[in-house]
């Protein structure tokens, strides 16, 4: 096992500070915003630029240390990218949902108010939300 | 392994623990529901950056299945809590 040359532990070194920098960050974020639609922003912080460093600086470190590419770390990033909207989407649907049951004033109407299919949340308010 | 890069690996482990912290904060105060879904989600993140981070520390390339294995619980979890809330029932 070869050791790293110097630049590469450098860019290695940045890139994990940097992704601990971006990761307290969002969670600091997350700790202090006011509403939920605001808190669901900053961990996007924490979902692609501190996953995509760690990811480079794994992808860097492995690649210098075993003398070829190794780029698996990079189904991580891909698989983050894919599912990461979902759960947000599905977050944000279950809060405007709840919001609406709880009868809060300057919740957006449902887009298909008249009638009972479509757009699912709000059209049947369940009775313990 | 050079001081530098073992002080930014243990900087960025501290930092992920920092982070947890707050966010288990979050976690156990949360004032609704799905605020509390939201913080497991981040939690779930945070250990799988833990262990790449720990990967790149041991060298050893057996922690990557393990953080891609935490990335797909997470969406597994999130994706069926956030379903339970909104419907009552995960599988209909």
């Amino acid at each position: 096992m070869t050791p790293l040359p110097g630049w590469a532990e450098a860019v290695v070194a940045v890139l994990l500070m940097l992704s601990g920098l971006f990761v307290v960050i969002s969670a600091l974020g997350f700790l202090r915003l006011p509403d939920f639609f605001l808190r669901m922003h900053p961990p996007a912080l924490a979902y692609t630029f501190g996953s995509w460093s760690v990811c480079l600086a794994s992808i860097v470190y492995f690649s210098m240390l075993e003398q070829r590419l190794v780029l698996h770390q990079w189904l991580i990033v891909i698989i983050l990218s894919i599912t990461v909207p979902v759960t947000t989407v599905l977050l944000a649907r279950v809060a405007l949902f709840r919001r609406r049951n709880a009868g809060v004033p300057d919740t957006p109407t449902p887009l298909s108010a008249g009638n009972g299919a479509g757009n699912g949340a709000g059209t049947k308010p369940l009775s313990d939300a | 392994m050079s001081p530098l890069l073992s002080f930014a690996i243990f900087f960025a482990l501290g930092c992920y623990a920092v982070a947890s912290v707050l966010v288990m904060v979050r976690l156990m105060s949360g004032p609704r529901a799905q605020d509390r879904v939201f913080a497991l989600d981040l939690l779930y993140v945070h250990g799988m950056l833990v262990m790449l981070v720990l990967g790149i520390y041991h060298a050893s390339d057996r922690y990557f299945e393990g953080a891609l294995l935490i990335a797909l619980f997470s969406f597994v979890s999130s994706s069926a809590m956030a379903k339970f809330i909104l419907r009552g029932e995960v599988i209909e």
